[in-house]
């Protein structure tokens, strides 16, 4: 007996329509053509159906940060967003570097989003994410970690970072780098050049990024095991990472829709909503991303979803901490690429979906007769303006902050159940 | 003229007419400063908060003055007894401020953009006495006042050579803004590691060659090298950039004749400037601090009876 029935929604170029039959998609078939009969109907009115998507790098800031986030508040962001799967880095008070802090917070995310969204820590790399001593990443595992990372701190010492790739490697654990020379750029705060020259900020320039790409890209290939590269940022490591993959070397990459649609000047002004870590950088960085995003040199989106609390970012731009607020407008932000013909929803749909599933062996939500109902509707042509009212994240901090944006999930299906549904519909 | 402007936070605001009717307005106080009772009730009954959250003599001192001299209160809140210290947000230090009805708040901070900051959330003027390394509009007024003085208001194809840390310097960020607006010919010199990214797009000669870069200057502009420079590996040691950036009177020699020194101060002698020269006929760095009041008693009278 069918569940659901979404009526009129845009999949591809075609208006379908879409029956769930329990937690499975049980049928796609042109529009008005299934009887609905018990099932409940959705009215799609042409929204676009898309798989439920993975953010393969998120800060939950559960435990010890819940003032900036917690899990529940994090995942229904994410939910409200188009996030089914969500991986949370590790640089939580205390470190997830213990099956004890995974297994709370997959404990926090069951209590709060039973039926999903589904969390996927991502294990500290190192002890404490002090860069010295190996995390134990098989207790990791088995607690339910799906990578392993030291993000927010660059592991400085290469042997660290390559006897981790080897220990992980064993367990079948992905290793994602935050690249950033931790010296070079050190005490910096946007992007050097003329602008941060300008403003009197010092800089983080683009190579402090770059020769750590170089680096992970040279240590991946000597050892032939795989890295991930995380929130890439600028034309330089662009060239690298083509460079190497071309040559066949096991590295992947992300970067975030904000090197996407911004460039440096969002700081202008001393906005510290837009200082974020590695920088906002130059339109011609932005094109270079855009181009790899396209190509396929750059493998999936992330959101780097890094929220802080208003008083924390409302002091002036030295003091500030680094990040954007993202889960809320990841999905608008990626309509505004498929309408600068950027993207098309085919590449968002290989970024936001297939590729991070493939990437870490995470189940992938498709569209297709059989497949587990896990599916969203975006209404492209929505406007809507982001402010503290329609964000769903407990912190603000983004430069889209006030903004109005295109593209707004109007329902999420997780398991064949609809977790989340706007009402009323938002107006074009 | 009708000022226009709340605040000052950088020369880069002014208009060039602006910026010469405030140099002109300076002039009638400077000539007050020279009468035996140097006060003037212009702006009896206001009250100005100097809050300067880094250590500063001179400015403070300087803006102290000009708002006696123009018979308004001042208040003091520095870094080491505010409640900064005691971990209170810049924008509550303000607030806070504020609610005590000041008409102008003069800050000096450590932050780039923190004038801006204080002016975008207060009622009453903001004065910036120096953000971080991003501007000092009224060092740079003084600045220009002094060489002003020194050629009769006549700047057009004069040759500033401004020598030392330009990196770090908001003196350099708005005294290039300034004097090449004004037709000077603005040359900047220090080793490259002390020259800020982009600088080849400011509007003024890069040099990294000290006895190219004074050749021929009509003024010369050294500013002050914090020693922790070289803790962060930008020199290798005081004495080396002393023998190679230092204002010595023989790389004073190279200057055009009857060339003027400026230094904002405080002067670090022997360092970026020998002794020789700090004192000698060259030397325009009293008649800088001088000028500063008048200045800043301009700014002051500009901003405070502006009509809203």
């Amino acid at each position: 007996m069918l569940t659901w029935i979404i009526r009129h929604a845009r999949l591809g170029d075609a208006i379908i329509d879409l029956a769930v039959q329990a937690d499975r998609i049980a049928a796609i078939a042109p529009a008005e053509s299934l009887q609905a009969e018990d099932a409940r109907v959705l009215e799609a009115h042409g929204a676009r159906l898309l798989p439920s998507l993975i953010d393969a790098h998120v800060h939950l800031r559960e435990p010890g940060f819940e003032y900036k986030e917690d899990i529940a508040s994090g995942l229904a962001a994410a939910l409200a967003g188009g996030f089914g799967q969500v991986m949370a880095m590790a640089n939580t008070n205390p470190v997830n570097d213990s099956a004890t802090v995974t297994t709370f917070m997959l404990e926090r995310a069951r209590v709060s989003h039973p039926h999903g969204p589904w969390l996927r820590p991502i294990g500290a790399l190192t002890k404490g994410l002090a860069g010295q001593e190996l995390a134990p990443a098989g207790e990791l595992a088995e607690a339910g970690c799906v990578a392993l990372s030291n993000d927010g701190k660059p592991v400085a010492s290469t042997e660290i970072l390559r006897r981790a790739m080897e220990y992980a490697a064993d367990l079948g654990l992905m290793v994602i780098d935050h690249c950033e020379d931790p010296a070079l750029g050190a005490g910096g705060g946007m992007n050097e050049g003329a602008l941060s020259g300008r403003l009197g900020i010092k800089g983080i320039p683009d190579v402090s990024e770059a020769i750590q790409v170089a680096r992970d890209v040279l240590l991946a290939s000597y050892l032939d095991i795989p890295i991930h590269l995380a929130h890439i940022s600028c034309r330089a490591s662009v060239e690298i990472i083509a460079q190497a993959k071309a040559k066949g070397v096991p590295v992947t990459a992300e970067t975030c829709p904000h090197y996407l649609v911004w460039d440096e000047t969002m700081v202008e002004g001393y906005r510290t909503a837009a200082k974020v870590n590695p920088p906002l950088r130059t339109a011609d960085d932005v094109l270079a991303l855009r181009e790899a995003v396209r190509t396929g040199v750059i493998d999936i989106l992330a959101t780097d979803h890094a929220p802080h609390a208003a008083h924390e970012k409302d002091v002036p731009f030295d003091e500030a901490p680094f990040g954007i607020s993202g889960l809320d407008t990841a999905l608008a932000l990626t309509t505004l690429l498929v309408r600068e013909h950027a993207l098309s929803w085919s590449d968002a749909v290989r970024l936001w979906a297939e590729a991070p599933a493939r990437i870490f062996r995470l189940p992938e939500a498709r569209i297709e007769e059989g497949a587990p109902a896990n599916f969203l509707l975006l209404a492209e042509d929505a406007s809507w303006t982001v402010s503290r009212q329609t964000m769903l994240s407990k912190s603000t901090n983004t430069p889209a902050l006030g903004m109005e944006l295109p593209g707004r999930v109007v329902a999420h299906f997780l398991g064949g159940q609809l977790l989340f549904h706007r009402t009323p519909w938002p107006a074009s | 003229m009708q000022w226009p402007h709340k605040d000052l936070l950088d020369v880069s605001q002014l208009t060039t007419e602006e910026a010469l009717f405030l140099l002109r307005t300076a002039e009638r106080f400077a000539e007050i400063n020279t009468r035996p009772v140097k006060k003037a009730p212009i702006l009896k009954g206001k009250s100005v908060v100097l809050f300067f959250a880094e250590p500063s003599t001179r400015t403070k001192v300087s803006f102290d003055v000009a708002v006696k001299r123009l018979s308004a209160d001042s208040f003091s809140i520095s870094a080491s007894t505010s409640s900064l210290q005691k971990g209170e947000s810049l924008k509550d230090t303000a607030l806070t401020l504020e609610a005590m009805r000041p008409d102008a708040i003069v800050i000096r901070h450590r932050a780039s953009g923190a004038a801006q900051y204080l002016a975008e959330r207060l009622r009453c003027a903001v004065i910036n006495a120096g953000d971080g390394q991003h501007a000092h509009p009224t060092q740079a007024l003084l600045d220009t006042f002094t060489l002003s003085q020194a050629w009769q208001g006549a700047f057009a194809g004069k040759v500033v050579c401004i020598l030392g840390d330009i990196a770090h310097s908001r003196v350099a960020r708005s005294g290039v803004d300034l004097l090449s607006r004004l037709g000077v010919r603005v040359r900047l010199c220090g080793p490259r590691t002390l020259l800020p990214p982009g600088v080849a797009s400011w509007p003024a000669q890069v040099y990294t060659d000290p006895g190219a870069a004074v050749a021929g200057a009509d003024a010369i502009m050294c500013l002050r090298l914090q020693l922790e420079r070289q803790q962060a590996g930008l020199l290798p040691n005081l004495a080396e950039y002393a023998r190679r950036f230092g204002l010595s009177r023989a790389l004073l020699a190279k200057a055009a004749p009857g060339a003027v020194v400026l230094h904002p101060g405080p002067m670090n002698r022997g360092v970026e400037i020998a002794d020789s020269v700090a004192d000698g006929p060259a030397s325009r760095v009293l008649g800088q601090v001088t000028a500063g009041v008048a200045v800043r008693m301009a700014v002051l009278h500009l901003l405070l009876t502006r009509k809203a």
